[in-house]
């Protein structure tokens, strides 16, 4: 009991720390699901809109980096790239998470985009409506709105690998943990103390709780937003 | 002599390898109502999507008030696409709209009217096919009858020239398909011009000033349809149009 109230004591007074670490692990998250909706929503059009060449270019974009483990491309963009342009750990891990995130945002955009009719596409051509407009006034209004649920679970997936930055020693909210520990363990040492040094255990507990608690409000803000677009009686049909 | 408004001439569209339209021509007066009908895969679709230039011909040429459409630029396609108003099969309104919003937004968003006036004329063209009681419902809370006759207000709302109508009642339960065609003989009686696609032949033979025979991308038969439900000269129209008079009962909905 002694020793839990030690760790728990201990987890306290280095909890800004791991605040820290969360807030980091938030900031690469926005900027991760940024990257990734800015580039997801061109690849996207150009799978949809586009000649055939820039179609294949684009199936082979999302194919490569839906193919790639994440942690491996973070080195390639920290170590790799890290000779010729060094980008710093925080906005390489953005940047891979982000362009991977890319991949899986297109196919989510696609699929809402393609499930509108294509007799709606043709109903704002036969008023009058130019090409684009049509896009703007009728399609991406609904595409939105169909994309929230998966948009959710995307974002929650790239706030769940954040940790992966660890790999390039970003203090986000695991290698806070671990140096919290790391730390503590060397003063048990140094003091002779062993038995009184941190349970991992408590300490990684601690960690998956946090992520635990951004996944909960994220979540729930996300889902309430689609909630909030809903068109009323809509369930998905042609 | 009769007012040409949309003459069609020996117009050729393939699909791929598929020809599915082979040289079809017909002259649509001022306030006629012609009626196609025909198998299914024969082009009757694809003919309406080419008048509007939805997909346009291969060859051939359409003229909308004796000007050619077919041989124009981009930009200027949409202007006669706003003429030509076009009712669909699956209604395709737009989802995320109100019933008066869909009406409304070529009138904002095409015609560029003032909110005030929009809105006005969308009541009023809701209220002509029987639905300003239901004007704030999203598609999705209508009937499938009530969003065929927010399809045709739409494109009542652009005060087209002609409206083409793509089996505007297949789609739809057998009961919901007299209050569509009920609003579809009114706007005929109005002397809208009107081209339908479709095998409802009580109302070839209430409002059609001609019916037209299709198959295989040509038209095989073309003329009143009394002539063509009584008497039909080629043999295939007789056995097609006696198919469809079981199916669909010989008087239909009036």
């Amino acid at each position: 009991m002694e020793i839990f109230e030690h760790n728990l004591l201990f987890l306290f007074k280095n909890m800004p720390m791991l605040l820290s670490g969360a807030l980091t692990a938030i900031l690469l998250t926005f900027t991760s699901i940024i990257i990734g909706l800015v580039v997801g929503i061109m690849v996207t059009f150009f799978r949809i809109y586009g000649s055939k060449f820039t179609k294949k270019l684009m199936f082979a974009y999302e194919w490569l980096l839906k193919g790639t483990p994440p942690l491996i491309l973070i080195f390639i963009f920290y170590f790799g790239l890290g000779n010729y342009l060094n980008l710093g750990e925080f906005f390489a891990a953005a940047l891979a998470l982000g362009l991977r995130s890319s991949a899986y945002q297109a196919q989510i955009y696609r699929g809402a985009v393609l499930s509108i009719s294509t007799e709606q596409t043709e109903a704002g051509l036969s008023l009058g409506l130019s090409r684009f407009r049509t896009f703007y006034l009728v399609i991406l209004p609904q595409a939105i709105r169909l994309s929230l649920p998966g948009f959710t679970n995307e974002f929650t997936i790239v706030l769940k690998d954040t940790p992966l930055a660890y790999g390039v020693g970003l203090v986000e909210i695991l290698k806070a943990g671990r140096d919290i520990l790391a730390q503590q363990l060397s003063a048990a040492i140094v003091s002779g103390k062993v038995t009184a040094s941190l349970n991992p255990f408590i300490v990684y507990l601690t960690c998956a709780l946090i992520y635990f608690v951004l996944f909960e409000i994220f979540y729930y803000s996300l889902n309430a937003l689609s909630k909030k677009f809903q068109i009323p009686g809509f369930i998905f049909d042609k | 002599m009769a007012d040409e408004l949309l003459k069609v001439e020996s117009i050729e569209k393939s699909f791929g390898k598929q020809k599915v339209l082979d040289g079809v021509s017909f002259i649509l007066n001022k306030g006629e109502v012609k009626v196609i009908v025909g198998p299914s895969g024969t082009g009757k679709s694809t003919l309406l999507r080419c008048i509007n230039l939805l997909n346009p011909p291969d060859k051939g040429k359409i003229y909308l008030q004796n000007k050619e459409i077919t041989s124009l630029k981009h930009t200027l396609v949409p202007a006669v696409r706003q003429k030509i108003g076009m009712v669909f099969q699956h209604f395709a309104l737009f989802n995320h709209l109100t019933a008066i919003d869909n009406v409304a937004l070529g009138l904002l968003k095409v015609r560029k009217m003032n909110k005030t006036d929009a809105y006005k004329k969308a009541i009023d063209e809701l209220n002509r096919v029987g639905l300003a009681d239901h004007k704030d419902k999203y598609p999705a809370q209508l009937s499938g009858g009530q969003k065929q006759r927010v399809g045709i207000a739409r494109a009542l709302a652009m005060d087209p020239l002609l409206i083409l109508f793509d089996e505007p009642t297949s789609a739809l339960d057998p009961e919901l398909i007299g209050e569509v065609l009920a609003v579809m003989q009114a706007l005929a009686k109005d002397g809208m011009t009107m081209i339908c696609v479709t095998h409802e032949m009580g109302f070839a033979k209430s409002v059609a000033n001609e019916v037209i025979f299709m198959e295989k991308g040509k038209i095989i038969e073309q003329g009143l349809p009394e002539e063509l439900f009584s008497n039909a000269k080629n043999p295939r129209t007789r056995e097609f149009l006696s198919k469809i008079s079981q199916l669909y009962g010989e008087t239909g909905h009036k």
